[in-house]
Order: C-alpha cells, then sequence, then structure tokens
C-alpha cells in the first residue's frame, strides 16, 4: 500500500499521461521516423530499400526546381505577413483604444472567422474575383469593362486568399497586445509635450511589438505551410512547397523523398519559430487564448 | 488623438471588417439564388439548392462521417485535455516546464509535416489509411487547442475551494467532479466545441489520412471545386458556416444559462 505522500506525487503522472503517451506515439516518434525515413532510399520497383543514403536530401537541396518552389514560398509567406500587419494593426487598435460601444460586436466579429472553415473563406474569393463574379459583374454593369478579367489563378490571388485567412490572427494577437498596455504611459508622454503620433509612435508601438511579432509569426508559418490555398486560388504555377511535399507522398508515392521535404520545411519554419522563442517567448502566442 | 484621426482610423477599421466579411456573406447570398449557375446576377430567392445537397448521397455521408469524426476527436482530446491541465495546474513537478511545450508541440509543428510524419509512421507500421488514422490525427492537433482553453480557466479557480472539499473528507474523485469539473464547466464547453469545430473544418491534413471513399465535409467541397463552383457549394458553405458558428453560439449561451442558474 503506497503512502500519501507517494500516491500524491505519482498523481500528476497518472493524469498526464494519456495526453503524453498520446502525443509520444502520435507527433515525436513519427517525426523522428521521418527523419530516418528520409535517409532510405525508394527504389525503381516501388519499395523502399533501408540504408543511410543522401540521395533525398541532395535532389531537395540542390535541384533548383525545389530551391525556386522553396524561395518562392517563403517570398509568399513574407508578402502575406507584411500585408497581414499593414491590414491589421489598425484595427486592432481602434479596437482596444477607441471608445466606441460597438468594441463587444467586433470583437465577436473577429472571432467568426475561425469558426468558419479556411476551405469555405478560401472559395468565397471565387464568388468574388471569378469570370462571373462579383466584381466582374459589377465592371461589367458600369461599363468599365467590355468582357470579365480573369483575376483567379495567379499569385496574387494565392496572396489575397492568404491574406483573408490569416489576418484574423493578425488583429487578434496585436490587439491583445495593445489592449495590455497601460494607458496612463500614453497620458504621460502626452502631458510631457508629445504629440499623439509620437506618443504613439515612442510608447505603444514599440510596446504593441511583442502582438506583432506573435501575429506576424502565425501568418509566416501557417502560409509557407499550405497547400490548399495554391490548389484552390492558384495557377499550376503557383505551386508552393508544401503541395510538392503533397504531390511526392499522394500522387508519387515516394514517401522518403516526401519525408526529406517535409523535414526541409520543419527545420526552415522551426528555426523561426526558435529565433521567434528566443528574443518573444511563445508564451505570447498563448495570450490570444484569455 | 484629433477626431480626425479617430475617422480615419474607423474608416480603415470597416474597410477590413468588409475585406474580412463580404466574401463570406456573398457564399450565404448565392446559395439562395435561384439561377442555374449559381453566379452574379442574382435571379431570384430559392431553397432548391439545399433541397439539392439533401438529395445528394455523397454529401450527406460527408455529413456524417464529418459529424462523428468532430465528436469523438472532441470527446477523447477534451478529455485527455482536461486530465493533463489539472496535473500542469494543480500540481509541481520537475520538468513541467518542458511537458507543456511539448503537449503544445502540434500546434508549432506545420500540419503539413505532422501529417506526413504520422501518415508515414502508421503505414510503415502497416496501419493504413482509415478512419482511425483521421481520428488519431484530428486527436492530435486539436489537443492543444483544448489544453490552452482548459488551463487558461483552471488558473483562475481558486485553489481554496477544492482543498476546502477535501478538508471536510471528499477524496479525489469527488473533488474533481463536485467542485472541479463544475467550475471548469465552461471551459471545457469551450474546449469540447473548440475540438469540434477544428476537426469539422480541416482539410490539410484530412486529404493525407483519409481513405479512399470517405470524405468530409471539406474534402468533399474541396473535390466539387475541382469542376467548378457551383450553387451546391456555396449552399453546402452555408449549411457549414451555419453549424460552426450558430452551434457554439448556442453552446455559450447554454453555458452562460448552466452558470446563472447554478449560482443562484
Amino acid at each position: 500500500m503506497a503512502t500519501q505522500a507517494e500516491r500524491e506525487s505519482i498523481r500528476p503522472w497518472l493524469l498526464l499521461s494519456p495526453a503524453l503517451i498520446s502525443v509520444t506515439l502520435l507527433l515525436v516518434i513519427p517525426v523522428i521516423f521521418i527523419v530516418v525515413y528520409s535517409f532510405w532510399l525508394r527504389t525503381a520497383v516501388g519499395s523502399e530499400q533501408v540504408g543511410f543514403y543522401m540521395d533525398n536530401w541532395v535532389e531537395v537541396l540542390t535541384d533548383p526546381f525545389y530551391r525556386d518552389i522553396l524561395f518562392s514560398t517563403l517570398r509568399i509567406a513574407a508578402i502575406t505577413t507584411i500585408v497581414c500587419a499593414l491590414m491589421g494593426y489598425v484595427p486592432a487598435y481602434f479596437i482596444a483604444r477607441s471608445q466606441t460601444r460597438y468594441k463587444a460586436l467586433l470583437l465577436i466579429l473577429l472571432i467568426l472567422p475561425f469558426w468558419i472553415s479556411y476551405i469555405i473563406r478560401t472559395m468565397s474569393w471565387i464568388n468574388i474575383l471569378g469570370v462571373s463574379g462579383a466584381l466582374n459583374s459589377v465592371l461589367l454593369g458600369i461599363g468599365v469593362i467590355d468582357s470579365p478579367l480573369q483575376m483567379l489563378y495567379n499569385e496574387p490571388s494565392v496572396i489575397l486568399g492568404l491574406v483573408h485567412f490569416l489576418l484574423p490572427f493578425m488583429i487578434l494577437n496585436v490587439y491583445v497586445s495593445v489592449e495590455g498596455i497601460d494607458e496612463n504611459l500614453t497620458d504621460a508622454a502626452r502631458s510631457l509635450g508629445a504629440t499623439a503620433w509620437q506618443s504613439f509612435r515612442e510608447v505603444t508601438l514599440p510596446l504593441s511589438l511583442p502582438g506583432l511579432a506573435a501575429g506576424g509569426l502565425l501568418c509566416f508559418v501557417l502560409s509557407a505551410g499550405t497547400y490548399i490555398t495554391p490548389l484552390v486560388l492558384g495557377g499550376p504555377q503557383d505551386k508552393m512547397f508544401a503541395n510538392l511535399v503533397f504531390d511526392a507522398i499522394i500522387t508519387q508515392l515516394n514517401w522518403p523523398l516526401g519525408s526529406a521535404m517535409s523535414l526541409v520545411l520543419l527545420i526552415v519554419l522551426g528555426a523561426l519559430v526558435t529565433v521567434y522563442n528566443r528574443f518573444v517567448g511563445i508564451g505570447q502566442l498563448a495570450k490570444s487564448f484569455k | 488623438m484629433g477626431s480626425v484621426s479617430w475617422n480615419l482610423l474607423r474608416a480603415y477599421t470597416i474597410f477590413v471588417y468588409l475585406f474580412m466579411f463580404t466574401p463570406i456573406a456573398v457564399v450565404v447570398l448565392l446559395a439562395f439564388n435561384s439561377s442555374q449557375f449559381g453566379a452574379f446576377p442574382m435571379e431570384g430567392f430559392s431553397f432548391r439548392w439545399f433541397v439539392a445537397l439533401w438529395e445528394n448521397d455523397a454529401i450527406v455521408r460527408a455529413f456524417q462521417v464529418s459529424l462523428l469524426l468532430g465528436t469523438l476527436t472532441a470527446l477523447i482530446s477534451t478529455t485527455l485535455g482536461v486530465l493533463a491541465s489539472l496535473a500542469l495546474i494543480r500540481y509541481d513537478f520537475p520538468g513541467k516546464q518542458s511537458l507543456t511545450t511539448l503537449l503544445i508541440a502540434p500546434i508549432l509543428v506545420p500540419e503539413v509535416v505532422l501529417a506526413v510524419a504520422l501518415l508515414l509512421f502508421l503505414g510503415w507500421l502497416e496501419l493504413h489509411k482509415s478512419f482511425t488514422m483521421l481520428l488519431l490525427g484530428h486527436v492530435i492537433f486539436t489537443l492543444p487547442f483544448v489544453l490552452l482553453v482548459v488551463q487558461a480557466r483552471l488558473v483562475g479557480i481558486k485553489r481554496e475551494y477544492e482543498e476546502a472539499a477535501q478538508s471536510l473528507g471528499a477524496n479525489p474523485f469527488q473533488t474533481f467532479f463536485q467542485i472541479t469539473l463544475p467550475l471548469l464547466l465552461p471551459a471545457v464547453v469551450a474546449g469540447f466545441l473548440f475540438a469540434f469545430t477544428i476537426s469539422f473544418d480541416d482539410i490539410t491534413g484530412t486529404l493525407f489520412w483519409k481513405p479512399g471513399g470517405i470524405e468530409t465535409v471539406p474534402t468533399q467541397i474541396f473535390a466539387m471545386l475541382r469542376h467548378s463552383i457551383s450553387p451546391e457549394i456555396n449552399a453546402l458553405g452555408t449549411v457549414m458556416i451555419i453549424m460552426t458558428v450558430a452551434l457554439p453560439l448556442l453552446g455559450v449561451a447554454i453555458a452562460r444559462r448552466l452558470a446563472s442558474s447554478s449560482s443562484t
């Protein structure tokens, strides 16, 4: 019979074990497994050859095809992040600081997109930008154009879809951070003679940078890892890196090569998360859940 | 700040909100369009596309799969999440910080990588794509969200209530079910709905894990998009919006009702 103290010390582990075992079996070991797998080879007959071959890594890292798509993926993610920051900061600031009586409504509306399916939000732009979409029928109706414009299936429409998907993440994170700034600080700056703009630039903006960084990290990581948006809103030339992973695994069934490619994605984005954690701290991300 | 600049900020905010919601409003609007092609101009108001959904066996099946998958996912990950949160908030033990990070890890790993790793590992174990694989995958990436929601609430529940119950002779199970769980209920409901919605809406991982012949609602929409956008897709989108937006709002209302009736 265990003593009271022993039972007390074993209890947290009993409570944790189901979650820990799940994460270990379904995430940690599988990721370690694809590291090993990426050094195996897929033979011409389709079976895998166990061993330590660098071929997949050499192919992913040196083939200009993969490299170009990796760089264009990072470029698309960077543009998306910057656009989200430019579009998202002002609404976040407005919700946090204005005296509007619609504040609660604006906050509820901000949470709403998280509950609406990503595929629906993405495909909704086909109704707007498609050949028979809303924008073309308006432009045709007022006589600006004579025949419908093809506005879809290019890189800008992919970026548009990503911005639309990720903007709520940005606004929410900036909002949480601006809301947490003591308003006495800007009042103090004002009373010391700073203009409204100066007190924003010198006090509010620097103090809201952690939220901006958290939102930026989410936007970048989520857009760099997507393959659905390019499939729905992009053309054949707009593939992103995750599309190549999908093709390798699902279409070509070249699992070792697909492993190496997904690890490249994990390393690039993981490095970013590590840098972020070093300077800002992962805890900032959790604040939006409260 | 001057009222002119506030007006500018207000106009900018309105513009951004319009950007976020116009496309979604258009989906709902076009779902009721009676025209054959599901595009502008609107010809008339009709429920015909909703009727068409109901009569489409593939879509009804996809709904059944998504509902079952979402419910099982939410049940399992809420259970795991509540148990783990209790340990992480109520007990002190070595390595707590790293374990918290480990349990949050599924949202730090890009979903594509998680999908590939799970698919290939289970595949190597000769466990092929199946409903079970979908369920395991959905549990693992909804777990962190449940944890974050439940932990945030649990921190705010005073330990004194539990200690009082125990000093009055309640055992840990009685304490949990009679004190902690009722106080935690709003977060449990929120975590459950959160997990359900994430599972119900997921496509990134689902496309990797789903066996041939099984479609969830999002993968069904995705497959239908391959041809072209149709009013049926808009109607399906509208049903999904109603399910994932109206159901949580209903849940919140019920939770409020429960909370207010238990406090009076």
